[in-house]
């Protein structure tokens, strides 16, 4: 082969005209056909998961999707309800969860880039911050559970809110630190040079300029949050009724659909179905308004 | 200091640079410079890439010390009192030697927010009085006629050229004294740095000004007073006029000529 390419160089042609080369750029052309193939044949498996997820969860879901499953409490078998204590539920100790979790996530994350960079400290606490975000969840609920369950005595919200706050803390200390570190150092020497302390540069230089990214990874964060089930269900547990009740089980749309969907009747699986539809559509109405804070329009 | 051979009578340094060394770490980046700053002059530094302009210049309002490891030996005297001393409040000198860098900064904030944000750090100013600072911040560098209209729109949608004004009004809206300009212009179209160029003779009447450039030719058009570096070292210091007609150093000559660099 360099043979062949070695005469033709010399001799002056054009390496592509030679019968070898011709040949050897079909074989080129039939590998790149072959792994086009591959890809896309793996792509669309992966996709076709996803379609039909979805297709179950709408055929399922909207059939059993009414004004009650927003108005009434979750029923006893074999009678009519809704999922109005759950859907409430999630809400209250997803945003108690965000409320926790976000500060600690932004500080945290101001820390490493902006006073912290390069300093021993930051490494570390990246490196546990990514062993953090990659705990399965059920870790988090049984440490939750251990420290604050047993020691209070009963399940209660707060633990679940506790619990969601620890999910949420790695993602938002992740995108924190990612957004700021991109940055770039001479708005903060435009900064510096204005006289400006640090903390001002920071609080109105740099998280400007991050915002958008910092609230993109908080909007994951909830998404990720959202859809919870083993951590509440070691923390808040469940609720057959109304609660605003902090300091009690509360219920949650995740914990009521393992526990709906595992139970051998027919209604409470419907509304199993349709609270799995609700908290599907709510992530990807979260990931798609994330989306639109990451476009380059909102950037502006 | 033969390199003051020059009749000085009359002009007052502002800052006075006596015996400054600066390192990175380990590497020895200036090798003892003594070199004054005349008071509402220009001052340019030239010289090949790596011979120390804009770290000279950094050390004036201690911007290296945004960095760990870099640190600088000597006296560099600005008013009588050395700002190197480890007790000079940064953030208060920084306020008094403005800078303006290379590429345009302007905050991610509308444009009247860009000017006002300095100044409302150390002044509690009425809202007409600080409409009248923006204002004649922008009209002093020559970008109000372009802006007056949209004032709340964000300074990042202004062209190069004038966001590189905007951010000299940002830097003489809290009234500096001497403003240190770090290859202001070379990242702008030919237009835009003739308005610069304009503006910086312009600032003359009020402030003290340092500029690192590239081009010879823009340290002939705006400095009054010329120093030549190399290798972190001050070759000559002298009237622009005579480091550009006839430098008493070979190596200045060799540089201005386009020999090396």
């Amino acid at each position: 082969m360099a043979n062949t390419l070695g005469t033709s160089a010399s001799a002056g042609f054009s390496a592509a005209s030679t019968p070898e080369a011709q040949a050897l750029y079909r074989r080129r052309r039939r590998g790149n056909g072959i792994l086009l193939s591959l890809s896309v044949v793996a792509t669309l498996f992966g996709l076709l998961w996803l379609v039909l997820i979805l297709a179950a969860l709408l055929y399922k879901g909207v059939s059993g999707l009414s004004v009650a499953v927003f108005t009434e409490m979750t029923p006893p078998p074999g009678s009519a309800g809704g999922l109005l204590n759950a859907i409430w539920g999630s809400l209250l100790m997803t945003v108690g969860g965000v409320l926790i979790g976000t500060p600690i996530g932004i500080l945290a994350g101001t820390y490493m880039s902006e006073y912290g960079r390069g300093r021993k400290l930051t490494t570390v606490v990246r490196f546990i911050n990514d062993i953090l975000l990659a705990a399965p969840s059920i870790v988090i609920g049984l440490f939750v559970y251990e420290v604050m369950v047993v020691q209070m005595g009963h399940f209660s919200a707060w633990a679940g809110c506790v619990a969601l706050a620890i999910l949420v803390i790695p993602v938002v200390v992740r995108t924190t630190e990612d957004m700021l570190n991109l940055v770039p150092n001479q708005l903060r020497e435009a900064a510096a040079a204005l006289g400006l302390p640090r903390s001002i540069m920071i609080r109105h230089v740099a998280y400007k300029a991050a915002m958008s990214g910092i609230v993109t990874g908080v909007l994951l964060a909830i998404a990720r949050v959202s859809g919870e089930t083993a951590p509440l269900l070691f923390t808040a547990l469940n609720n057959q009724f109304w609660s605003s009740d902090m300091n009690s089980p509360m219920s949650s749309l995740p914990v009521t659909i393992f526990q709906f969907a595992l139970s051998p009747y027919q209604d409470w699986q419907s509304l199993a179905w349709t609270g799995a539809l609700l908290i599907t559509f709510t992530v990807l109405a979260l990931n798609i308004v994330a989306r639109a804070f990451l476009s380059p329009k909102a950037q502006k | 200091m033969n390199q003051l051979a020059m009749n000085t009578t009359g002009l007052a340094e502002k800052v006075s640079i006596r015996n400054l060394k600066f390192f990175y770490g380990d590497t020895q980046a200036l090798k003892t410079i003594n070199l004054p700053l005349f008071e509402k002059k220009v001052t340019a530094f030239i010289g090949p890439s790596g011979c120390g302009k804009s770290t000279l210049l950094r050390v004036l309002n201690r911007m290296y010390d945004l960095y760990p490891r870099q640190r600088a030996e000597g006296e560099v005297l600005f008013d009588g009192k050395n700002v190197l001393d480890p007790d000079q409040d940064r953030n208060m000198l920084r306020a008094r030697i403005g800078m303006v860098f290379q590429k345009p900064t302007p905050f991610p904030m509308s444009i009247y927010d860009n000017i006002a944000f300095g100044i409302r750090l150390y002044e509690s100013l009425s809202r007409s009085e600080m409409d009248g600072r923006v204002e004649a911040a922008l009209t002093r560098a020559a970008l109000w006629n372009e802006v007056k209209d949209k004032l709340n729109s964000s300074g990042l949608s202004l062209s190069g050229g004038q966001q590189q004004r905007l951010c000299i009004a940002r830097t003489i809206a809290v009234r500096p004294e001497v403003v240190l300009f770090d290859e202001p212009c070379s990242a702008l179209d030919p237009i835009s740095t003739a308005k610069i160029e304009e503006l910086i003779d312009e600032l003359t009447t009020d402030y003290t000004i340092a500029i690192v450039t590239h081009n010879m030719q823009q340290a002939a058009r705006v400095s009054d007073y010329t120093a030549f570096m190399y290798l972190g070292e001050l070759i000559e210091f002298d009237e622009t006029a005579k480091i550009f007609t006839s430098p008493s150093d070979k190596r200045t000559q060799d540089y201005i000529t386009g020999r090396f660099g």
